[in-house]
């Protein structure tokens, strides 16, 4: 076995050591491209006081959501979480607390966490509740508020494909938030559909290097889809909503 | 008459140009993208990492990896490309898509915009909207002027907390087509059979009205 091999084979493996109040990020955007499977060991593994870095915290009952009956999550860093019914309670009984984050300046957090950069400005939020408590300053005579970089204990992500170095290759908007969590976390572990040996993928399509994977393992998926939305075969194509 | 929302997404759909790219909000602002004029091409930017947005796919061509950013499975075009959630924000901040066009609660006559919270009630976060009005130079929001009640949605200050600050400058509502400049509104168009008495009345924040107010023209 190489050093560089990555894979566990079992779920129970891949999330070895998460403990009580420790930080997770999350990739994902909506339902698509979560990892289901880890999420769904956590909810096992009974985890509690965790804070949850990710651009949602699922439905009632896939996803992220499913941590929620048994008030696995203290807080949750999210851009938008209106998908929930649980998590609504919760938040609104103060049971949850929830950090709303604008989409991009949540990206970018965790880009910065992984690449090792502490802080950095944004326009984004300047002005609006966001920006409360944040330095402010201008710059060519725009103002910019200064946002703290995540990290996490564990990152949690869903990749396509990979080798078993953990090099990954995402698909479609599947990809989202899964790259940026993969660099953010001390202990990152990916789920994927297809394994590979190294050397099978194309060092040049690759989207994330193996060097940021500490743990990786094949599963099976249910993708479900939150609004499925389609147009008639054979007539003229239409966007609605 | 008010306009439809199909009517609204119209009229709108009249400031696409060739070329652009353009970054549609959930609602009202999604029906653009089906009256984008002909002899035009526009490439529509999905916040979760699309740029080329197709239709809706049919029951076949449905894929669980590939929706917009309302959540909704759609297709793609030809000469689209996906990226990870961090690029797709560095063209949005970096002022790389051409028009945003994207819905509110409330502006007001200093181009303050509310649009993802009412304290207590709604709380389901911003998404990507801050990142969208912070980073784009020409915006449209689209809204109902008033409330059902009657209550005004264009105002001297916006009473819900604000997603961006100073970064409106144009709203199409039902009734009107509105500029915000020098800290006032200004009629720009009225929709056809409004008059401009029925706009002064449901417009809180100061309303500059010009001598000649034109209708909206559309095709059909």
């Amino acid at each position: 076995m190489s050093g560089f091999d990555k894979v566990v084979t079992s779920y129970q493996e891949a999330m070895a050591g998460l403990e009580d109040n420790m930080t997770i990020i999350a990739g994902g955007f909506g339902l698509c491209g979560i990892p289901e499977n880890l999420i769904a060991e956590i909810k096992r593994k009974k985890t509690i006081g965790l804070t949850v870095v990710s651009n949602n915290c699922g439905v009632d009952d896939f996803g992220l959501g499913v941590l929620l009956p048994n008030r696995q999550i203290k807080k949750i860093v999210a851009s938008y979480v209106g998908e929930n019914a649980e998590f609504e309670r919760q938040m609104m009984a103060g049971e949850l607390e929830v950090e709303l984050t604008p989409q991009g300046t949540l990206a970018e957090k965790m880009r910065a966490g992984g690449a090792g950069i502490p802080a950095f400005y944004t326009a984004t939020g300047v002005g609006t509740p966001v920006a409360e408590g944040k330095d402010q300053r201008q710059f060519k005579g725009r103002d910019y508020i200064l946002e703290e970089a995540i990290t996490g204990d564990f990152a949690i992500v869903k990749a396509w494909k990979a080798d078993r170095y953990g090099n990954l290759v995402f698909r479609q908007t599947a990809r989202n938030f899964n790259p940026m969590a993969a660099t953010a976390g001390k202990i990152t572990v990916v789920e994927v559909e297809e394994i590979v040996e190294p050397g099978e993928l194309n060092p040049d399509e690759i989207h994330t290097p193996g060097i940021y994977v500490n743990r990786l393992i094949q599963g099976t998926f249910e993708k479900r889809i939150e609004q499925r939305t389609v147009r008639p075969s054979k007539t003229t194509a239409t966007v609605g909503e | 008459m008010a306009l439809t929302r199909d009517q609204i997404a119209q009229r709108v759909a009249q400031e696409l140009r060739d070329g652009y790219y353009v970054n549609l909000g959930i609602g009202i602002p999604t029906l653009v993208a089906n009256f984008v004029p002909e002899g035009i091409e526009v490439m529509l930017q999905s916040e979760n990492g699309l740029l080329g947005m197709g239709p809706f796919p049919t029951e076949e061509e449905i894929d669980a990896d590939l929706i917009n950013a309302g959540k909704q499975t759609v297709t793609m075009a030809t000469g689209a490309s996906i990226f990870d959630s961090a690029e797709s924000f560095a063209m949005i901040r970096g002022g790389h898509v051409d028009l945003t066009v994207l819905g509110a609660f409330e502006v007001d006559v200093n181009g303050n915009i509310a649009s993802y919270m009412i304290p207590g009630k709604l709380i389901k976060g911003m998404g990507g909207a801050m990142d969208l009005v912070a980073g784009a130079d020409n915006i449209i929001v689209t809204m109902t002027h008033a409330s059902k009640h009657g209550d005004s949605k264009l105002l001297s200050n916006c009473s819900l907390p604000l997603t961006g600050k100073g970064c409106i400058k144009l709203v199409l509502t039902d009734l009107a087509f509105i500029e915000i400049k020098e800290g006032k509104f200004h009629l720009l168009e009225r929709a056809p059979g409004v008059s401009v008495e029925e706009i002064v009345k449901l417009t809180a924040g100061e309303l500059v009205v010009p001598d000649n107010v034109p209708e909206m023209i559309f095709e059909s």
